[in-house]
């Protein structure tokens, strides 16, 4: 029976994220925004709250409340700070991958740290300077010897590079084409060779990290190899689909708290109140995000019961990032040179949900999977 | 949180597409053409239980829910939005509001027949000078006795040449504005109602609408709906369900655009490829859907407030909003991905087009929509 409010536990976890987002994120985050950095006791807050595997087992430390919770917690995190938020998808995102495809050892040895924060957060690194948008690009090589692995490469534009404990990273791992040849490895973030680089200056998410990951005859055991040797793109489609999800909820709660912002500053100013141009703008704006948080819960619902997804987190994630940052945007022109201030923090919005169109696949990316869709479902024969 | 359908609107969703499909599609065009009124049609609709959805079996409909309506309105518009907007006035603009606000005498002589699909409803709430303004009203219902006497025009009313039954939203007391309002169930064939000439439209073109005109017609007071002073109420009311309905209408519409272009697109060569695989077309058939899949979702989200009795003004406006604005949008695209081909009637899209518009304007203009939503936003 269709019925689009979340149930009580799926509540309660929006209700732990939302007290952790007004107590812990919402007064640092102008500041963290300005000063940059990596936001390390956000994080180890969002650990003690159990914010860090919120879809993952209890018996490996997390919360076990399913994909529905988890994009209402990160929805509810982003609409008072995107950037500690990318770093929180992204680990809980980890921590899935592992959980999933990773065997008992693995699992053992890192979800459980995962979630209590003992690695600060996980990292994927996926992307290269020639493989951003196609993984068959990819150059990073993982050469198999007597001890396990060497890896020879370099990744960049690695969310939490600078801090993060652990890495699911991708190298080739034989000649095949594409991406046929490519493996997934998990590596420590104190393997010896594994070189972090600076953080990158960005328009936003200031107060996340992102950096280049070098790997330098960076070696690493046997049992490093996540999942079937040359069966890492799967891997990465996996953790990009429900990636997709949790990018489509963090632009929700930006655009969410852009929109509020907004029309809580405008309700109290007479002359912007009577203007219909700014009435249209918002009620627009309010509208396309009611219908991405449906889009989101859609895609996310449906990955909790087991069932083909990427489709619609591909709509999810178009549909939303596109919309919020729309709303970003009509959020500043409606409050004027208000909201182009620091005080206000729609302006910060508008630079942080910019990156959403981009990352865990760009708007493009997304159109290419939906429309290839289409032409699964209408070429005859 | 739960997204599936349960067993009783997947039967019904099963039985309407196969009505739609082999009854429905197949005529559409030539509706369209001759601007008939598909008699046929509403006929078939009134067996299969589909002009009472939302009504208690008791009171001759089919006892179903808002979702159920939803998905054989979308079905059913997909096929013929013109076939489609003559349920969906029956269903949500007469039938409803005498759910709503009939007394137990009222559904029995007016709702029974209605729901069973007998009789034919209309809603008159719109005049010449009373479009989206509904305050404006200017025909006057005057007491007099047991009675009243009702004077004045309406205009655009969908199903008025058919209709044997009909609401009429008019002014009892013109000085109360928006109080002043009353809400009547009227006789069509009854002395001093006339029908006007049929309006000549740019699409929904089997769907037929005209002026109706009071002339001084005699109502015994059995027939207001609600007390006196009530019918603005009863008509806003009656237009937060109505909405749902229309955007399910607009997303039948769209969801035949996108359907047709997809289609196309797939089969056309042009410079040595198909049409989908240049990627501007594969980039808005894209958009097509994933556009469509929101309003659609809009539209559920307002029929599950209604369905639990929660208030959905605010839902209604977003749905009827986006899913209008959407279809819109679709039928274009639909038609520049046919190119020379969208432009001709050999084709449905043009006619996809040209019935999207009203969506955008009947039951509230989109513009009136963004009053609402605003409203909810700025209350401070």
């Amino acid at each position: 029976m269709i019925d689009f409010s979340p149930n009580e536990s799926q509540a309660a976890v929006a209700a732990v994220a939302r007290s952790y987002a007004k107590e812990v994120l919402e007064p640092r985050a102008a500041t963290l925004d300005r000063t940059g950095g990596f936001p390390h006791d956000n994080l180890a807050q969002a650990a003690r709250a159990g914010l860090l595997g919120i879809n993952v087992p209890e018996a490996l430390g997390g919360r076990g409340a399913g994909v529905v919770a988890y994009s209402l917690a990160i929805t509810e995190t982003a609409r008072a700070c995107a950037a500690t938020t990318v770093a929180l998808c992204v680990s809980n995102m980890v921590a899935e991958v592992v959980t999933h495809f990773g065997n008992e050892d693995q699992r053992t040895a890192y979800v459980p740290r995962l979630c209590r924060g003992e690695l600060v957060v996980g990292a994927f690194a996926l992307s290269e300077p020639g493989a951003g948008s196609d993984p068959g690009g990819m150059r990073t090589k993982a050469t198999r010897t007597d001890r396990g692995w060497v890896l020879e490469g370099s990744k960049l534009w690695i969310t939490s590079g600078t801090d993060a404990g652990l890495f699911v990273v991708w190298a080739r791992t034989s000649d095949a084409p594409g991406t046929r040849g490519i493996s997934t490895f998990l590596v420590p973030g104190d393997t010896p060779g594994l070189v972090r680089g600076k953080p990158e200056h960005k328009m936003g998410l200031c107060g996340s990290t992102t950096t280049a990951i070098d790997f330098e005859a960076c070696e690493v055991g046997p049992q490093a190899l996540l999942g079937e040797e040359g069966r890492g793109f799967p891997v990465a489609m996996m953790a990009l689909d429900g990636g997709r999800v949790g990018i489509a909820s963090q632009a929700l709660g930006v655009g969410l708290a852009a929109v509020e912002a907004a029309a809580e500053f405008v309700a109290g100013d007479a002359g912007r109140r009577g203007q219909q141009w700014v009435q249209w703008a918002l009620a627009d704006a309010a509208t396309e995000l009611d219908a991405a948080q449906l889009l989101v819960l859609r895609a996310a619902w449906l990955k909790e019961r087991g069932q083909p997804f990427s489709r619609e987190a591909s709509i999810a994630k178009v549909f939303t990032t596109e919309r919020a940052f729309a709303a970003c945007n009509r959020a500043v022109e409606a409050m004027g040179a208000a909201g182009c201030d620091e005080a206000h923090a729609v302006e910060r919005g508008l630079r942080d949900v910019r990156v959403t169109m981009i990352y865990e696949g760009t708007s493009e990316v997304q159109r290419i999977v939906i429309s290839r869709d289409i032409m699964r479902r209408f070429a005859s024969g | 949180m739960d997204l599936s359908l349960n067993d009783e609107q997947e039967q019904l969703l099963r039985m309407v597409k196969e009505f739609a499909q082999r009854e429905v599609k197949p005529i559409a065009a030539a509706l369209d053409r001759e601007h008939r009124y598909p008699a046929e049609l509403v006929a078939r609709m009134a067996e299969l239980g589909l002009l009472g959805i939302e009504v208690p079996v008791d009171y001759g409909g089919s006892g179903l829910d808002t979702l159920a309506y939803v998905l054989a309105m979308e079905e059913i518009s997909a096929a013929c939005a013109s076939t489609g907007v003559i349920m969906s006035v029956n269903n949500s603009l007469v039938c409803d509001p005498l759910m709503k606000w009939g007394n137990e005498e009222q559904k029995q002589q007016w709702l029974v027949p209605l729901a069973a699909g007998d009789k034919l409803g209309c809603f008159m709430l719109s005049e010449p000078e009373a479009g989206s303004d509904a305050a404006a009203q200017k025909t006057v219902a005057v007491r007099d006795g047991d009675d009243y006497v009702i004077s004045g025009t309406k205009n655009w009313i969908t199903n008025g040449p058919q209709a044997d039954t009909g609401i009429l939203i008019c002014m009892t007391e013109p000085s109360a504005g928006h109080r002043g309002i009353s809400a009547f169930v009227i006789d069509m064939n009854g002395q001093g109602v006339r029908r006007g000439q049929k309006d000549d439209k740019l699409g929904i073109r089997a769907s037929h609408s005209c002026q109706i005109f009071f002339d001084d017609a005699r109502v015994p007071a059995s027939q207001r709906l609600g007390e006196e002073g009530q019918g603005f109420k009863v008509a806003m009311s009656t237009l937060d369900c109505g909405r749902i309905g229309i955007a399910a209408q607009a997303l039948g519409i769209a969801r035949a655009a996108f359907e047709a272009a997809a289609s196309y697109a797939c089969e056309r060569k042009t410079f040595g490829q198909r049409v989908i695989d240049h990627q501007a077309v594969a980039f808005m058939l894209a958009d097509m859907d994933t556009e469509i899949d929101a309003a659609r979702l809009l539209t559920w989200r307002a029929a599950a407030a209604k369905m639990a009795g929660r208030r959905h003004t605010r839902e209604s406006a977003m749905c009827k909003l986006m899913a209008s604005e959407v279809a819109n949008k679709v039928a274009k695209n639909a038609i520049q991905i046919h190119g020379g081909n969208g432009y001709v009637s050999e084709y449905p899209v043009e006619r996809h087009y040209r019935d999207a518009k009203i969506t955008e304007i009947y039951e509230g203009t989109s513009e009136i929509q963004r009053i609402v939503i605003a409203s909810y936003l700025l209350r401070g």
